[in-house]
Parts: structure tokens; sequence; C-alpha cells
């Protein structure tokens, strides 16, 4: 399939650790060959600050609290397609292990009762962005096309699914390639 | 307190001794168990552990399979509102509510005294005298808002359930149209004269001129049936009744055995003597508890005309006896073969079959399964003959079956009609108006449209266990599709991945939509689950969870339409409600700190 | 003699009296997909993994016999993407985080996963909180990630005669339990059978937690159906 123009990528990470962002540019020389077919739009790797309309959206990790959910949604209007990557991402991860505990529990003993702290309270700052009771996956709050498994998954996973897609075929990891740690 | 085990062993040692130490008594044990504190105590569970020879975590494994028993102190009083869809439309849920505001509780609690627990519980059998009840597994019917203002100053002053009103526990039969089974003048005793004059090969011949098949829904021949376990080599024999009845919207069967009692158990003496067997059980469900003493007495009855018991009618080599076992809400338990693994004292999980229990059933030898009114029905052939019960309703279904019409009609109760009567025939002759949709054999049989309704009651065109619930066209039958998913999620026994995970995931879904989150890809979604449930689970329990669902969806697509309210995927949960906490951690409520739904 | 045969996938399987469909394909090392399933046991039939059509009929493989010159069908896409489904409710009924999940790499329901292509759990997630039990010296118990297979209970029972598990719960509140308030007070060894067959990261040895590297795992080496007993 003929690609006529190069394809804009946005990527961005919502509760994530930036590691799946690390195994993206793990995709080494590999990414030059990438950069004749794609340009990126919003990402850690440029600096642009709010993604305009692009073909391919990347989310790294879960949705945690408001500001997650206004990125991911701002992703999901602007994304023709949206691809999910990485652990938490696709099922909370890390960050959802909170999941069993309250938002009010967490708060407390993080900012009041942990020990050692004296007078603390709990940040009211309309700056900061508040938490959501639980994490969630992302394909949870909005509809995700793609998804890239692994914590985090190898350059060569994403190298596959990303080459896959712009040969047009649906994405599979084969043996080895695909992997959930 | 009631720690000690030495408390236990007082009442426990009674009840041991009256189920002789069998560990396959295990789940009669516990209900009688219950009784004694209203839960199961820890103690008690060391006790019979104990005394049965049985793990204590196989105890806890099978009473925590039970809805009715608890682990835990449940209140004096547990007050569990029927919730079919017919309690729905009758109001039960402002008679819940209300009684729950007058007496301090929220549902699905324990109040903070130990006073009462409220909650709700798959239908109890008697849609047509609904909104109902059970209290401490009595059923309390016809509730109205006064009767339970009523309800609520006993409960606070702790009037015992004895002192009650008597009227509140009344349970009418409401029989509206007889034919030959409820028309019938039955005698005791003379289908078994019949039989023995006519011998047990001839009878067995009868039974399948007859054409009879099984009342319970499956529609299984019934001689053959008989025939296959008489010809099946076994240590024992043995005949089990089915009136488990947890059809949402059944229950003839509760009016057979409080009229007819004597009929479904002659029935199940002629086929012990058919299939060779010694012992029978019935079991019932636990929603019919209040029939137990009727039913024993109707067993001793019995026993005192020499119908029951040894060498019946002077017949040396005739000797039969029936225990009644109950159930203990689980309507997973109606299937026969997880009904075999609860009678022998286990969780109620449907087996893996073949082997059927024709040839493997209770305690692994043969035993017939039939419900309460294909065993009335064969005492009709016992005494007609096979040739006149064949004559009566159509081809493929002979005979007559028992409906239990409820809903939008004016004379809810039991049609008994022979195989073949319309749909609109019932319709009018129940007094229904304006009706929108039938749901025929409860929610895992079909749901019937206006347009379908000169469709005939028949095995070849509709088929049914009884159930005819009524929806006019004031009800949303999304709604009713809804109230039918989560009955299903509620009985599914968990064994199997696709129903345990399935039915709460549909459940799930459907609540999405009611609460207006729904968008088209929720509706693949929908039917994508349905077909897995169809094609992968255990039992049909989970085949037919989904066919409330498609039935509606294929007839009334306008009733899901309406709730397809989002262009696009929106989130199953409500994302502003989801800050809620850390809102009233942070105390802020300002723009930023609230989500809408949509951007 | 000539024992009898069905076909598989088109290829030719022999079979003996009483054998089950995936214990003939199994002998045959064919390989199809299952969790519940352990050679050693006596079939569960509960995880509905070896769903086969046969003769155009879908049921379990490894409750099902076969029948002479029987067709069964078993990878084919409208199965496959059956068992992804079914997978799916199974990572999303418990809490499955590999990446801090012991075995991970030799976990059955992962490689199965893997082997299914399942890139994501698909479904909304249950979040269970199923409390941990790490009273026993020795081994840790995490009920998150049960799929209640029953293998732990039948080797308890059967093989070491302790009855230390037990199913209790019912529909999606289904879980197991121990036989007493924790582990340590069971009779639990390291030395049972059941401490051996969890299929998955549930019963797990204390301190012997990641001490294979990634990439020579089990899974990593070979596919689960490469292995074909799938053990
Ligand atoms: C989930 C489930 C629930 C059932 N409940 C009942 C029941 O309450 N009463 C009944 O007679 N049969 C019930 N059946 C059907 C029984 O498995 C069995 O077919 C029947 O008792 C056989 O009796 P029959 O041949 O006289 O109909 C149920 C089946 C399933 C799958
Ligand atoms: S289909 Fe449902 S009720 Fe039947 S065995 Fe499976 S989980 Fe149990
Ligand atoms: S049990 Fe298996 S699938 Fe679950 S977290 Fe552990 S490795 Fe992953
Ligand atoms: S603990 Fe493991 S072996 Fe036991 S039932 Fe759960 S998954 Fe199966
Ligand atoms: S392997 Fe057959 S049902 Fe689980």
């Amino acid at each position: 399939m003929p690609v006529p123009a190069k394809l804009r990528v946005a990527t961005t990470s919502l509760a994530g650790c930036f590691g799946c962002h690390m195994s993206i540019l793990d995709i080494d020389e590999r990414l030059l060959a990438l950069l004749e077919l794609i340009e990126f739009d919003r990402s850690p790797l440029t600096d642009i600050k709010h993604c305009g309309p692009c073909d391919i959206g990347i989310i790294e990790g879960g949705v945690c609290n408001a500001e997650n959910v206004h990125v991911l949604r701002e992703f999901r209007a602007n994304c023709k397609t949206l691809i999910a990557i990485g652990a938490c991402a696709i099922n909370g991860g890390l960050p959802a292990q909170r999941n069993h505990l309250s938002v009010s529990t967490i708060l407390n003993e993080v900012y009041q009762t942990q020990h050692g702290l004296v007078g603390g309270f709990i940040p009211n700052d309309p700056e900061l962005p508040l938490l959501l009771d639980k994490v969630h996956p992302i394909h949870e709050v909005v509809k995700i096309d793609y998804f890239i498994p692994g914590c985090p998954p190898s350059a060569d996973a994403i190298w596959k699914v990303l080459t896959d897609l712009l040969a047009g075929k649906t994405p599979e990891l084969g043996h080895g390639l695909i992997s959930y740690d | 307190m009631v720690s000690q085990v030495s408390t236990h062993a007082g009442y426990l040692d009674d009840i041991l001794a009256r189920h002789h130490h069998r560990t396959n008594q295990l789940l009669q044990v516990l209900i009688e168990a219950q009784a004694h504190y209203g839960y199961i105590h820890t103690s008690a569970i060391d006790y019979l552990s104990l005394q049965l020879q049985l793990p204590r975590a196989q105890i806890e494994g099978v009473a925590s399979f039970y809805s009715f028993l608890y682990l835990q102190p449940h209140g004096d009083y547990r007050v569990l509102f029927s919730d079919n869809i017919t309690d729905r439309m009758l109001g039960n849920m402002d008679l819940m509510l209300s009684l729950c505001k007058q007496l301090w509780v929220e549902p699905g609690k324990i109040s903070e005294d130990g006073l009462l627990f409220v909650s709700t519980t798959s239908c109890t059998g008697m849609c047509d005298q609904g909104p109902a009840l059970l209290i401490n597994n009595i059923a309390i019917n016809q509730l109205t808002g006064e009767r339970i203002n009523e309800i609520c100053v006993l409960i606070r002053e702790r009037v015992p359930l004895l002192e009650w009103p008597a009227e509140y526990f009344e349970i009418a039969d409401n029989i509206r149209r007889s034919d030959i089974l409820l028309g019938s003048n039955f005698q005791s005793g003379r289908s078994l004269t019949a039989l023995l004059q006519r011998g047990t090969a001839e009878t067995l011949q009868q039974i399948k001129v007859s054409r009879l098949r099984g009342r319970g829904g499956a529609g299984f021949s019934t001689g053959m049936k008989w025939e296959l376990c008489q010809a099946a080599t076994g240590r024992e024999h043995f005949v089990v009744c089915n009136a488990d009845e947890g059809e949402p919207g059944t229950f003839k069967d509760r009016v057979l055995l409080n009229r007819y009692a004597d009929m479904v158990f002659e029935g199940m003496t002629l086929c012990a003597r058919i299939i060779g067997a010694k012992r029978g059980f019935l079991y019932l469900r636990g929603e019919y508890r209040y029939l137990l003493e009727p039913l024993l007495s109707v067993l001793q009855g019995r026993r005192e005309k020499n119908l029951l018991g040894t060498s019946i009618l002077g017949n040396n080599d005739f000797n039969f006896d029936i225990e009644i076992h109950l159930g203990a809400g689980a309507y997973v338990c109606g299937e026969e073969s997880a009904l075999i693994e609860s009678l022998e004292g286990h969780r109620g999980t449907p087996r893996n079959r073949p082997p059927f229990p024709v040839t493997h059933g209770y305690l692994n030898q043969p035993t017939v399964v039939n419900n309460v009114e294909t065993f009335a029905a064969t005492c009709l052939i016992a005494q007609n003959g096979g040739a006149w019960y064949a004559g009566i309703g159509t081809d493929t279904s002979s005979g007559s079956k028992i409906l239990s019409v409820s809903g939008d009609c004016e004379r809810p109760g039991l049609y008994e009609y022979p195989f073949g009567v319309t749909v609109a025939q019932v319709l009018s002759d129940c007094g229904a108006k304006d009706t929108q949709a039938v749901q025929i054999s409860g929610p895992s049989g079909v749901c019937i449209a206006a347009g379908e309704f000169q469709r005939r009651i028949a095995f070849d065109d509709i088929p049914t266990a009884g159930a005819f619930m009524v929806f006019d066209q004031s009800r949303d039958m999304f709604e009713v599709a809804r109230n039918f998913v989560h009955f299903f999620a509620h009985e599914s026994c968990g064994f199997c991945t696709p129903c345990r995970v399935g039915t709460s995931l549909l459940s799930n879904m459907m609540d999405k939509l009611s609460q207006g989150h729904g968008s088209a890809c929720d509706l693949v979604e929908i039917e994508k689950l349905n077909l897995l449930l169809q094609s992968t689970s255990h039992c049909g329990l989970g085949h037919s969870a989904c066919n409330p669902v498609l039935d509606t969806i294929a007839k009334f697509k306008p009733a899901y339409d309406i709730r397809l309210t989002h262009k696009e995927f929106t989130p199953a949960f409500d994302l502003d409600s989801a800050l809620s906490q850390a809102r009233q951690m942070t105390g802020r409520d300002d723009a930023g700190a609230h989500l809408r739904e949509c951007e | 003699m000539n024992n009898p045969t069905f076909t598989l996938d088109g290829k030719t399987i022999p079979f003996t009296e009483g054998q089950t469909i995936i214990q003939a394909a199994i002998a045959a090392s064919v390989y199809i997909p299952h969790l519940c399933f352990n050679p050693e046991f006596k079939a569960h039939g509960s995880c509905k993994l070896c769903t086969v059509k046969a003769n155009g009929r879908k049921t379990a493989s490894c409750t099902a016999q076969p029948q002479p010159d029987m067709i069964v069908e078993s990878n084919i896409q409208e199965l496959n993407d059956e068992r992804r489904a079914l997978l799916q409710m199974l990572f999303v009924e418990g809490n499955h985080f590999c990446p801090s999940c012991e075995m991970s790499g030799q976990c059955q329901l992962q490689a199965t996963a893997y082997e299914l292509n399942m890139m994501s759990p698909h479904f909304d997630h249950f979040f269970p909180d199923r409390p941990l039990d790490a009273s026993h010296p020795e081994y840790l118990l995490d009920f998150n990630r049960c799929i209640l297979c029953s293998l732990c209970v039948q080797a308890s029972r059967d093989v070491d005669g302790k009855n230390v598990f037990a199913l209790a719960g019912r529909g999606i509140n289904s879980h197991l339990i121990v036989n007493a308030s924790q582990l340590a007070e069971t009779g639990f060894s390291g030395d049972d059978k059941a401490a051996h067959v969890c299929p998955v990261g549930v019963i797990l040895k204390k301190r012997v937690g990641f001490v294979v590297p990634v990439g020579q795992r089990k899974y990593d080496l070979l596919p689960i159906s490469a292995l074909a007993k799938g053990d």
C-alpha cells in the first residue's frame, strides 16, 4: 500500500513510568526508518502541548486522575487510531494495585497518619488533578483500537505492531514478542 | 455468647441423630442448625466437622453456596423481598425502601442493633399474589403499604413470628381453569391398584403409549426415561421428584403440592414400582418451606393407608418410601444433576454429563428425576390408559399443561389447557388487555410479541415449563430483560468461566445502559457475550441466560435504542462520582474538581 | 487389532475406550488449549478453554469422549476467538498484574493467553479484593489469581489425604478457602502434591520468586503449544 504523506503520531504517558516511551526509543536505528514514514505531534519527544489531528495516538499508563481523563479524551478526539501501550494502559498495572484501598485511606495514610509525618495536610491546590477512586485501564474510559502488551513491551514488539499497522495488517505478536511482563 | 462448642452440641446432637450422622444429609443438617441462631456459628461448623468427619472447609463450602444459609449473624428477622419482574411491577421496591426507612436499615445490610436484615431474593413463586417476601423463610404475600407499616411495628416490638396475624401467611391456590389434571377427582391408591392389576411392564407400556413428555422444561419422554432407568444396573434405584420450581414466574408446582400432593406421591410410587426403587426423594425449594409439615402429613397418611412403606397394598415385594429434602435458595439446584449433588449434601454444581442420572444419579445409582406435574400426570395415565391421554392435546404434545399466569392481567393464577392452546386464548381467559409481550417459560424461555399471539403452547411451537408472564404496553421490555439478567447473574453457580464471569459482565452491561452510559459499541458487546454464553456454558442456566436479551433485542429494539444515548464509547462508571471521595478529602469543589460525562 | 480413530483438524487420531478427546490428542502430541485439565487428575470441565466442535457440536474436550470417525475441529478461528474471550474473562475476574507475579513465565494462564494472541483483557475489570494468606512459613496464597480449577482441592484430598483446600461461595463470588482460619493451621506442607499443581500464581513458594531470569523461564523458551502436554 503506498503511503502518500507522513503519518502523524502523538504519544503520551498517563499513570505510567515512561518505561514504554523508553522502549519506543529503543527501536534504535529503526527509528530513522520509521521517521521516514511518520512525524510526531504531541509527545515527550516534541514540545507540542496539545494533541492536534493525528493518524495514530500511543498512550502509556492507566487513568488515575482527572487530568489523565482530559488528556485521554483529547487523544481520542484527535487520533484516528488509538493504541494502548504497556501493562498500565492495558490493565492498570502497578498504579491499579491501589484499587483495593479507598482514596480516603490512601490520602490519609500518605499525607496525615504516615509514621514520621507531623502536621501533614492533604493538598487542595486547584492546580493538582484529583484522584479517581480507582485506577482504570484506558479501554474502560475511551475506545481503544490496538494494544501492545508488556511491562514494558520490547522495542521489537512495538516495531512489529507499528509496521503491521503501517502495512495495513491486524497487528499480531508471536511467541517471544507477546509478553505481559 | 454462643461461642462454646458445647453450646452447640446440645441442639446439634439432636439434629445429627435425626439424620443418622449421614454426611449426605449435610445440607439438611445445616438448614436445621441455622434455625437455632438464625445463622450457622463457626463453632457449630467445628462440631459438625468433628461429628460428621468432614473437613470444615467442605462444610463452609457447602453452606456458602446456598443463599438462605448464613455464616455470620444476620439479624433476628431476615426479610427478603421477592424480586421477580412481576413483584417489581407491583411496586416491591417502594415497599422495601419504606420498610428500610421505617426501621433504619439499608438494603443488603444488617441493622446496627442486629434486629433485622433486609434484602431481595429471586422469585419466591408467588407471582399471582405479589408483591411477596420471605421472613425467616416464611412467605408473606399481597404486600401493601399498610401491611408493611404493620410489619414494621411487629418487628420493632420484636413480636415472635408465631404471634403475627395468621392472614399474613395465607397463600391462595388461584386455580382459574381446570382440565384433566386439576379437574380430576383423584382418589388415593386408585392408580396403584390399576398398576398392580395391569402389571409393571404393561403400565410402562401405557406411559410410553401416552407420549407423556416431562413438564419441567426439557420435555424428555417420560416413558423412555423410566425404561432406561429400569434397564440400568445398580445397587439400588431411586426416584426423585423435582420440586425446586425456581424458574421465575412459575408457581404451579406449589399449588400441586398444596392440593394434589397425594397424587404426586402416588406418581412417584408408580415410578418406583416400575424401575424397582425402594427410596424416593422430593426436593422442595426452600421458599416453599411452609409446605413441609403438610407434605409430611400426606406422606404419613399414605403410610397409614399402606400406599407407602413396606408391602404396599399387601405386596411383599413392593416397598417404597419418600423423604423430603429442602433446598436453601439456589435456582441451579433445579437442574437435575445439580439437584442430585444437593441431595447428596454437596454444593449444587451441575455434573459433567454423560453419564446421565438414569444410569448414574443419586449416589451414582440409576435415578429417575421428574417434575412434580409429570408425576401427577402419570397417575392419570395409570388410571385411564395411555391411548386416552395421547388423544388429548396435539400430535407432538399429548395431554395437558398447567400454566402459571401472572403480570398484567385481571385474573392471575393457574390455567390448565390441553396442549395446543394459543397464547391469544390464554390472554383472553386471564383478562389481559393491551398486551405488549408474554414471557413464556420464564427468563430461560421465550419472549413473545404481539404479532405472535396465534402461536401455540406445544413442544414443537412454544415449549414451556409453565410460566406465563404478561406485559402490557406500559411496560419497558428493556427493564424486563435487565431484571432477568440480574437473576441469572445471582443464580449462576460459578462453576464454569463463561457463565460465572459472563452473566456478571452482562448484568453490568445492562446496568450501564440503564444508567445512561450506553452507546452502540455496548450493544455489539452484549450480543457477543450472549453468543459466548450460549455456546460454551456448562449447563442450561448459562445456555439460556442470554435468551431474554437476545429476544428483546430482536423484538423490542427501540427499548434498547433509546438507551444508546452516546455517539462514542462511554465508561460504565460515572467519572464525576469517581472523583467524589477526593473532593471530600480535599474540600475542593472548583471546576477542575469535576468531570463532565462528555467533552 | 486397530484402534478406532477420529480426526482432529484433519489429522487422524487413534483412541482407546474411555479416553477423552483431549487425552487422545495429547497422546498424539496435538495441543488443544486447556487450563483446568491436568493429565494426572480427573477432568473438572470448568474453564471451557478446551471447547471443540465434535461433529459440529461444541463440547469440552476434557470431558467428552470421541466416537469412531468423529470429526473434531479445534484450531479454528471461531473457537480461538471464543477461547480468547474466556481468557479475557479470567483476567478481568482476578487481579493479574503479571510483572509482580512469581509465576510469570511459567504460568499456564499467561502462556495460553500468549498462544491465543490475547493483546488485552478487553472487558471491564472486577478488581477483586481477596486478602493474601502469608501465614505459612514456606508458602504464600494470592487468592486474587485463582481460576477455580480445583486442582489443588483434588490433589490435597485425593493425593495428600489432607483436604487443605475447598471451593466456597457461588457465582461471581466463588472463591478458594483453606481448611482453617489460615494456611499455617492446616497441616499443608511443601511436599504436598497440592503445593505443585496450581496452573497459575496462587500457591507460591516463598523466597524463590524471580530466580529464573526473564528469557529462560519455562514458556520463554517454548510456547505452551509446543509442550503438547501443556503442563
Ligand atoms: C438451570 C435449570 C433449572 C431447572 N429447574 C427446574 C425446576 O425447578 N423444576 C423442574 O422440574 N425442572 C427443572 N429443570 C429441568 C431439570 O433439569 C430436569 O430436566 C427435569 O426435572 C426433568 O423432569 P421432567 O422430565 O419431568 O421434566 C431445570 C433445568 C435447568 C438447566
Ligand atoms: S452454566 Fe452457570 S450454572 Fe451452569 S455450570 Fe456453568 S456457572 Fe454453573
Ligand atoms: S497468575 Fe499468571 S496471568 Fe496471573 S498474574 Fe500471575 S503470571 Fe500473570
Ligand atoms: S489455587 Fe490454583 S489450583 Fe487451586 S483452584 Fe485456584 S487456580 Fe486452581
Ligand atoms: S480444560 Fe476442559 S474445561 Fe478446562
